[in-house]
């Protein structure tokens, strides 16, 4: 149950014998994968678990498992408290109120509460509080061209519920947020302005400060999606001034089936329902209720618990190991796997170059395309030596095809990463060109 | 370098029929056509059947995004088809989804499926089945024959 975690450093970044130590914190790690060590080098899609925090999840259902917010038995109680803990200790991890986080499924499942919230605005629901968020003709909706599915589909539907128009702002050619399309786009028709904070296959930060400027500038709401970045970076979400955010439990050491909704307390407290249903209402009528404030009445029927209390013991093992120290890795690591990527002749990776003079911030994620190599095979190649990536269009078509690909092959890392790892993948990412004759 | 279960999956003939690709190319007069996309990974394939009067099948035609295990199996049914029945047609397909599901336990049917058994080692990597019978599937379909999943 305990990380040998050094809290004692100041360091900016871990060190490749603090890696080591966490390494040993994560069982699958272990493990060997077609007769070689297991290199994951996938956290982009989901992350690794350490032991404690599957530990934590076993235990709840081992000594507390009892229905939250209903019951007055001990272990009812027992269970309410650590669930209402698990959201405490998330709004702390992202400097907000306990009560401005809401439980989701995931990430996705928040995106569309929020799409779903101002549908049911503009249908009326939520009366004069909830003015704010209806949409009809002649509103529109912006987002950019590089975000994930989630952060696109719910809000094409949310547009045709509604006959609002989705504007998208574009991205350059040197794979960053035109902000110039951005300050052309962004208007006095702009409600809500949509994107994701760092670009899961660019693997660039995006201008959030900038982005946030020109929608505060015309009353758009802000929403963020901090998939990328809440797992990898320090996130202070009141700091960005951001009105919503979303992030999921599974890419950040935690089970799958939890996520994260955070909204500013005046407005989820303005916003109406989503999913409706038991313990989110105060007095139910034969035909009509009154819902609870926020969150709760964004948290119908029977929640996530387990996950939500490993989700906490998650955040808390990140919060020892440090979220700078680990950025501060993770920038090396990324930086390694970009300069190893783009000396391999044959090789283009998307997104821009990293470069701290020109404000370019890029994480530990690197999609890219070899000339000659369908991405499948490129995966399929490492995969053969134990290494585990994603292949594909890593739910983000648009940005896909924005650069004249289908797929791409990604090498996205974590904590848990060490430069040998990410010397292997790039290694096998160049042998690959020999093995399918393109060498 | 690799072991022995990728070069079987990636043996000399299935990189050879991703880079010479049999059949590509969409020409008119189609008698079916059908458009099947992999929505996890983004291939996509577009395949053209043509028959003679008689329905016997004269040939294919494709074209498509894909890994080379889907641009060889494109590749290699088009090598197969040619004159061939409605009921060889469904037998070939049958053949070649049953060593597709089978896990790396059968050889498959040479008579039938010619060179496209050498697909065979795809069927022990459950990720990459989808890329192997998409253009089977895309044919099913343009021949109007409901797919037997």
């Amino acid at each position: 149950m305990t990380t040998d975690v050094d809290q004692t450093t100041t360091a900016a970044t871990l060190e490749l014998h603090d890696v080591e130590r966490i390494r040993a914190d994560f069982p699958i790690l272990g493990r060997e994968v077609n007769g070689h060590p297991l290199v994951y080098l996938d956290s982009g899609a989901t992350s690794q678990k350490p032991q404690r925090v599957i530990d934590v999840e076993r235990s709840y259902y081992e000594l507390n498992n009892a229905a939250v917010h209903r019951g007055a038995h001990t272990l009812a109680g027992e269970a309410t408290e650590l669930f209402e803990d698990a959201r405490a200790t998330v709004a702390r991890f992202v400097g907000v109120a306990d009560d401005e986080i809401v439980w989701t499924s995931n990430a996705t499942e928040g995106l569309n509460l929020i799409a779903y919230g101002m549908s049911n605005a503009s249908l009326g629901r939520g009366g004069d509080a909830a003015r704010r968020f209806r949409l009809g003709e002649g509103d529109e909706i912006v987002v950019t061209e590089l975000e994930h599915h989630a952060n696109l589909v719910p809000w094409q539907e949310l547009a045709f519920r509604t006959g609002a128009t989705l504007r998208v702002i574009g991205v350059g050619d040197d794979g960053r947020i035109r902000l110039d399309d951005a300050a052309e786009i962004i208007g006095e028709r702009t409600r809500v302005v949509a994107f994701a904070h760092v670009s899961n296959v660019l693997g660039a930060v995006n201008p959030v400060a900038e982005l946030v400027a020109l929608a505060h500038g015309v009353g758009a709401l802000v929403v963020l999606d901090a998939c990328q970045s809440a797992p990898h970076l320090s996130l202070d979400l009141a700091a960005l001034d951001v009105d919503f955010a979303v992030f999921s439990g599974h890419k950040m050491l935690a089970p799958t089936g939890v996520g994260v909704l955070y909204g500013r307390s005046e407005l989820l407290n303005a916003l109406p329902p989503f999913l409706t249903g038991g313990s989110m209402i105060t007095t139910v009528g034969l035909t009509e209720s009154e819902f609870l404030p926020a969150p709760m009445r964004f948290e119908a029927g029977t929640q996530r618990v387990s996950q939500a209390i490993a989700l906490a013991s998650a955040i808390d093992y990140l919060g020892e190991v440090g979220m700078a120290r680990i950025a501060g890795w993770e920038a090396q690591l990324g930086e390694r796997l970009y300069q190893g990527l783009v000396a391999i002749p044959g090789v283009r990776v998307l997104g821009p170059a990293p470069d701290a003079a020109a404000g370019v911030e890029r994480v530990g994620l690197a999609s890219f395309v070899v000339d000659g190599i369908h991405s499948h095979d490129v995966g399929q190649f490492l995969d053969d030596r134990g290494i585990a990536v994603r292949v594909g269009h890593h739910c983000a078509q648009p940005v896909h095809r924005r650069f004249g690909v289908t797929a791409t092959t990604r090498v996205s890392t974590y904590l848990y990463n060490t430069p040998d790892e990410v010397d292997q993948a790039v290694a096998a990412v160049a042998d690959s060109r020999a093995f399918f004759g393109v060498a | 370098m690799a072991s022995r279960e990728l070069e079987s999956m990636y043996q000399h003939v299935i990189l050879d029929h991703a880079k010479e690709k049999h059949g590509f190319g969409l020409r008119d007069g189609a008698t079916g056509s059908s458009h099947q996309i992999n929505p996890t990974c983004g291939d996509e394939v577009t395949l053209n059947v043509y028959r003679a009067a008689d329905g016997r099948v004269e040939s294919i035609g494709w074209e498509g995004q894909g890994c080379s295990i889907s641009t060889a199996s494109a590749s290699l049914l088009s090598d197969i088809v040619h004159d061939l029945t409605a009921d060889e047609v469904t037998e070939r397909i049958a053949a070649f989804r049953e060593l597709m599901q089978s896990k790396g336990a059968i050889e498959g049917d040479e008579d039938l499926l010619g060179d496209a058994v050498a697909l065979g080692g795809v069927s022990r990597y459950i990720t990459r089945i989808k890329c192997a019978m998409l253009p089977w599937v895309a044919f099913e379909d343009a021949l109007g024959l409901t797919p037997a999943r």
